[in-house]
């Protein structure tokens, strides 16, 4: 026996896990916890006092912790429950469906809940230089951009004055913005690819509107100082992502940032066997953005990383709606199923499949492509008969894309269909 | 007057401090660095090797194999994470059989037990994600892994809780052998700190050991360090093989090891290369690449899952063998010198044969109350629920997750911070508990794990370190340089 038990329990008290909390709410699920393991409600909105935030969700921009508190105040008029500096351990699920959750806080020590839906929204963490095989020393002075952030803007600390940025990620150029608003000196961001890893609004505001130059195809290939960062050499990098012998440049500097990708957070996914997708490193999800374990749903970067909080914000409201229809019990047959099939340029969807018994009036289609595209187009085919095809004048692999699926369009190509198993493709086309 | 100083808190220096604690003796560990375990100890292939490598009537040979039995006692009375997971060495072509046989023959004349060679069958049977172009392996069942960090630490801590004294950021500068009224011999030994008299010294100073050996005798003595790249894999590699693979030396060179860890990730490595410097612990580009290539040749499929990468020396002395005895020409002057692979393994049987050395040259005797056993830092990841429940009811903060990929609580780090020899430094508390091992490498802990120091040692955040003097974290509040 369990210690607790509610009908929907949400790991994971972001910006994905509140909106996800607030819409179970609003379809009349009473019976709502969510696990949060920091001391606060939202997650890293709290450390991300930029503004850009909401655009799409209020038509308002508002900082991070604006945004959090828009959400966090719907939690808290509709008393939906919450537990703050709780870190689930271990999750399963038997046999009838019932899912226990092992958490632990201070208070109330090590303790179990069983309930009959789980929504993950862990969220993600950033990669550590150990993955990206930086050679050279290891020092003190190479922070995640994340972590310089949180003593930014949190602790109010400088994590070093003379910085070097290794990747365009988003975080990576909100940071250069912040720490040179600080008086650090930020000498560059390098960035692998040939394109940015962060978006074209970011990389305006937060580096060409303070001179600090952003050197595509170069990397670090040395790390300098044996107990504090002295200094970083960047090379210039080939087509294959090699660095050009005879292109280093030594950078004199105390710190090293990192902003070279997000991996979501999915170890207690794992524990429940959900299957995975090895390109979002998130799980596989149906229209419903239900896992492969039935009454297990997934939203926000846990599922794939997002650009944008209000596509958070979205993506959670739907899978809240879902687990509190799978709650219901609602009966629907599954339908048709389609399988979207992503190529040519396109890298995964989310969802990856489709239910036509399940699918909403429109679906919105979740991507990202894998390289930089140029007056392209976006095709779109259901069982080879086209679907869509718009105009991209730039597609990047910063800037996730989307489409969207409308319903009666889609069971008007199946009834004509005479295939077995449907499929939709999604492609860049010239 | 001291009657003994250990220049090096490495496992050598601790596992000699820590059979020397049994005697009746005023002992100092002298240690340049801010914690014990930061040069060589630290950086290796953490195996506990079954002892067929070395050369039979070699000294490497002699503690390899007296070392591992040891070690297999030590893990439980001291309580550091072993696991006897045995080793193969693979033939990865026809022609290395001979080369599998005659270490088979090298291996029984070492007295390694349980050896026996495995066919090609057998051994895949055995270990699924070996390559399958392995012939056949040398199977070694005593072979096993451990923790470096907390098997130096389990010594160093056992030491002082008998009595031995450690003096960090302490580095040697001079040694000079001197006479006393009576007659007797003794060494001035003069430091960064000051100068410290003792009547026997023990050289177990690593990569610098010649140096130490050298001021003291005519005998001279030649150290080459010898750096070794690692890669270190996330724990969804670590079950990819159950044993430790080494790679029978051939053209191609001497081979790299893939091994789980004794925490369940998955190790890669070492390179070797002859360097000058020896502080030059930096990896190269090259080296990287080299082990992910050379490593894939023991198994179907290397998966590329690394969360860090690092290298360490070794000390590799002109004879090749350990250098462990009294110095001819400096009577007193104890040398654990040219201590490389099995090193480690040998460590505790080398602790031991000095400690009689020291206790014959000193006519000292047992002490009475010495205390045999140490219990570790418990870890939340690794218990039970029960045993959770537990350390919680025992203290809330062991509910209190600091560092989310490990499962290290707040506990456990107060813990690691209070106990004998505490932790000091942000690596101190990552050795001694694993907080920031994991995937995210400090991602998510760091921020938390130096709170947590400073308000222990009652110090501001800008004073907590990574390792000692210099690896600052941070540097001053916003807008002071505005």
């Amino acid at each position: 026996m369990a210690d607790k038990k509610a009908d929907l329990i949400i790991i994971g008290g972001g910006p994905a896990g509140l909106a996800a909390a607030a819409s179970a709410r609003k379809e009349g699920l009473q019976d709502i916890l969510i696990l949060e393991r920091d001391t606060r409600l939202g997650g890293i909105l709290n450390q991300c006092i930029h503004n850009g935030f909401g655009l799409h969700t209020f038509k308002e921009e508002l900082t991070g912790p604006e945004y959090a508190a828009r959400f966090i105040k719907q939690i808290e008029d509709e008393k939906i429950p919450y537990m703050l500096d709780t870190m689930v351990v271990d999750i399963s699920s038997s046999e009838d469906g019932i899912k226990t959750v092992t958490a632990m806080n201070p208070d109330e020590g090590l303790f179990t809940i069983d309930a009959r839906a789980v929504i993950l929204a862990m969220g993600c963490r950033e990669r550590p230089r150990g993955a990206l095989n930086i050679p050279g020393f290891r020092p003190s002075g190479i922070y995640s951009a994340g972590t310089a952030q949180y003593y930014v803007n949190i602790e109010g600390r400088m994590p070093g004055k003379r910085v070097v940025i290794l990747g365009s990620g988003d975080i990576g150029l909100i940071m250069a913005r912040r720490m040179t608003y600080e008086g650090a000196k930020v000498l560059c961001v390098a960035e692998l690819q040939p394109y940015s890893g962060g978006l074209k609004r970011n990389i305006v505001q937060c580096l060409d509107d303070f001179d600090i130059p952003l050197l595509l195809s170069h990397t670090v290939v040395d790390i300098k100082g044996k107990k504090r960062v002295e200094g970083v050499t960047i090379a210039e990098v080939d087509e294959n992502r090699k660095p050009i012998p005879g292109t280093e440049v030594y950078y004199e500097c105390d710190t090293l940032l990192l902003s070279c990708g997000l991996i979501p957070e999915n170890e207690l996914s794992g524990k429940l066997g959900v299957r995975m997708n090895p390109v979002t490193n998130g799980a596989f999800v149906n229209e419903s953005l239900e896992t492969s374990v039935p009454g297990v749903f997934a939203c926000g970067n846990v599922l794939h990383v997002h650009d944008l909080v209000d596509y958070v914000s979205g993506e959670a409201s739907l899978a809240g709606k879902n687990a509190a229809d799978y709650i219901r019990g609602e009966q629907l047959s599954d339908g048709e199923v389609i399988n979207i099939k992503t190529e040519n340029g396109v890298r995964y969807s989310v969802p990856s499949v489709v239910r036509s018994g399940h699918m909403p009036d429109t679906l919105t289609v979740r991507f990202r492509v894998g390289n930089e595209y140029r007056d392209t187009n976006l095709a779109v085919y259901l069982d080879d008969e086209k679907l869509m095809k718009l105009p991209k004048r730039v597609m990047a692999p910063g800037e996730m894309e989307q489409i969207i699926l409308v319903k009666s369009k889609v069971m008007d190509i199946l009834s004509r269909s005479d295939r077995s198993e449907h499929e939709v493709v999604i492609r860049v086309e010239d | 007057m001291k009657d003994v100083t250990i220049i090096g808190a490495g496992v050598t220096g601790s596992a000699i401090a820590r059979e020397l604690s049994r005697l009746d003796l005023d002992i100092l560990v002298l240690e340049k660095e801010s914690d014990v375990c930061e040069g060589t100890s630290k950086a290796n292939s953490g195996i506990v090797h079954s002892g067929y490598d070395a050369k039979p009537g070699t000294l490497k040979a002699k503690f390899n194999v007296e070392g591992n039995k040891l070690i297999h006692e030590l893990s439980k009375t001291l309580d550091f994470p072993f696991k006897e997971n045995g080793s193969l060495v693979l033939a990865l072509e026809e022609e290395g059989r001979a080369g599998i046989e005659a270490l088979l023959e090298r291996g029984k004349a070492n007295g390694v037990p349980g050896l026996r060679i495995l066919e090609k069958e057998e051994l895949l049977k055995m270990e699924p994600g070996v390559s399958k172009n392995a012939v056949c392996a040398l199977y070694a069942p005593s072979g096993g892994i451990v923790c470096p960090f907390n098997m130096t630490i389990a010594f160093a801590e056992n030491a002082v809780d008998n009595g031995v004294i450690f003096e960090f950021d302490t580095a040697v500068k001079n040694i000079i052998g001197k006479t006393s009224e009576d007659g007797e011999v003794y060494y001035s030994i003069e430091t960064t700190t000051g100068i410290v008299e003792s009547k026997v010294v023990i050289n177990a100073a690593g990569v610098y050991s010649d140096v130490f050996h050298n001021m003291v005798s005519e005998d001279k003595i030649h150290i080459t360090p010898r750096k070794g790249e690692y890669l270190l894999m996330d724990k969804a590699a670590g079950d990819l093989v159950k044993s430790t693979l080494f790679q029978l030396p051939s053209k191609l060179g001497k081979g790299v090891l893939v091994t789980p860890t004794v925490h369940g990730n998955l190790m890669v490595g070492p390179t070797a290369e002859s360097i000058e410097d020896p502080e030059d612990t930096s990896t190269s580009a090259e080296g990287l690449g080299l082990l992910f290539e050379r490593g894939a040749l023991s198994v179907e499929s290397l998966p590329r899952l690394t969360i860090t990468s690092f290298a360490g020396l070794r000390a590799h002395e002109d004879g090749g063998d350990f250098i462990i005895g009294e110095v001819k020409d400096s009577p007193g002057f104890i040398d654990a010198a040219g201590i490389e692979s099995p090193g480690l393994t040998a460590a505790p049987a080398i602790g031991v044969c000095v400690a009689g050395l020291v206790k014959n040259i000193l006519k000292a005797s047992d002490k009475k109350d010495f205390i045999s056993t140490r219990k570790g830092i418990p870890s939340m990841a690794l218990a039970t629920p029960e045993e959770r429940a537990a350390l919680i009811a025992s203290d809330p903060s062991y509910a209190h997750v600091i560092c989310r990929c490990e499962l290290v609580t707040e506990g456990e780090i107060k813990n690691a911070i209070n106990r004998t020899l505490g932790a000091r430094t942000v690596d101190g508390i990552k050795r001694r508990t694993r907080a920031g091992m994991g995937r995210c490498q400090t991602g998510f802990c760091l921020a938390r794990t130096i709170p947590l120091l400073a308000e222990a040692l009652g110090v501001d955040e800008e004073e907590i370190t990574k390792s000692g003097k210099g690896s600052y974290y941070i540097e001053g509040k916003i807008k002071d340089s505005l």
